[in-house]
């Protein structure tokens, strides 16, 4: 039991719960902050599987960005929302949301499973790929190859999500422009 | 080091959780967070097979590509919320029954 693994017991952890929290709550804005708890405990996962850039993107995307544009839809929506929250009946394990407590359930009881028989620390690449070490090891930098490989390699992907992300932005300002002149 | 398999069992439970909140919630913004906890699954079982791509980094980058795509989703999403209050003045998508009018 090494101090890697506690942290990642203990994150895992933080991160499950804070999910469970934010599914159970009536509560819409403690939901969305306890939504925030749950994202920056998955950067911290992702620190643990040696992706630290996607963990900082992940802050800085997600935290900053995703989070504060849902508050600020939250706020601008008017107090009608709020009310409109506070008479949801129903408690976490009422009758009518059994169906989709068994969806959940059966769901993951397959897909662990599926782990399970998969058996994902034997498959035949990744012990390829850890006897020709190109497993990446925490005393590498990987940023610089990143970048390279973003320009290179992956070039029509990167630039196929850059039209895409325009196109989603000006969309959002057009759906979301005041009615009136056309 | 942390196996792959504990990695896959946490995104399991993050990918139910939020297909519980997508099934139940009465609530619009909910939804979508529901919907940010299953792609952060996937992000979480990308980035945790990516660690046996040194040369190439395919997984890293394509979890990057989820983040963007997840932006871009969230964007158009809550325009989309904005200008269905606007017009029914309630954000639960089981009252909302009509695409036009």
């Amino acid at each position: 039991m090494t101090l890697i693994r506690i942290l990642f017991y203990f994150l895992s952890l933080i991160a499950i719960a804070s999910a469970l929290y934010a599914a159970a709550s009536k509560n819409l804005v403690r939901s969305i902050f306890v939504f925030f708890i749950t994202l920056f405990s998955l950067a911290g996962l992702y620190v643990l599987a040696l992706a630290d850039f996607v963990a900082v993107t992940q802050v800085v995307i997600y935290v900053g960005g995703i989070l504060v544009l849902i508050l600020f839809a939250f706020m601008l929506s008017g107090k009608e929302t709020l009310n409109v929250l506070q008479k949801q009946e129903g408690r976490f394990l009422s009758i009518n949301k059994l169906p989709a407590l068994l969806l959940a359930g059966l769901f993951f009881i397959v897909l662990i499973n599926v782990v399970f028989k998969a058996d994902a620390d034997n498959l035949q690449w990744v012990k390829e790929s850890i006897s020709l070490k190109n497993e990446i090891t925490p005393n590498v930098v990987m940023i610089d190859n990143i970048g390279v490989n973003l320009m290179t390699r992956y070039l029509l992907p990167f630039e196929a999500i850059s039209v895409l992300l325009l196109m989603a932005l000006v969309g959002a300002a057009h759906l979301s422009r005041k009615e009136g002149k056309v | 080091m942390i196996s792959l398999t504990d990695f896959l069992i946490v995104s399991v439970a993050l990918f139910c959780i939020g297909l519980y909140m997508i099934v139940t919630k009465r609530n619009a913004i909910q939804i979508l967070i529901g919907i940010e906890l299953i792609l952060n699954a996937a992000i979480l079982n990308l980035v945790a097979f990516g660690k046996y791509d040194k040369a190439n980094n395919s997984g890293q980058i394509f979890a990057l590509f989820a983040i963007v795509l997840a932006a871009a989703t969230t964007a158009v999403a809550l325009a989309i919320i904005l200008n269905v209050y606007r017009r029914y003045k309630t954000i639960d998508p089981n009252d909302i029954n009509k695409l036009r009018d």
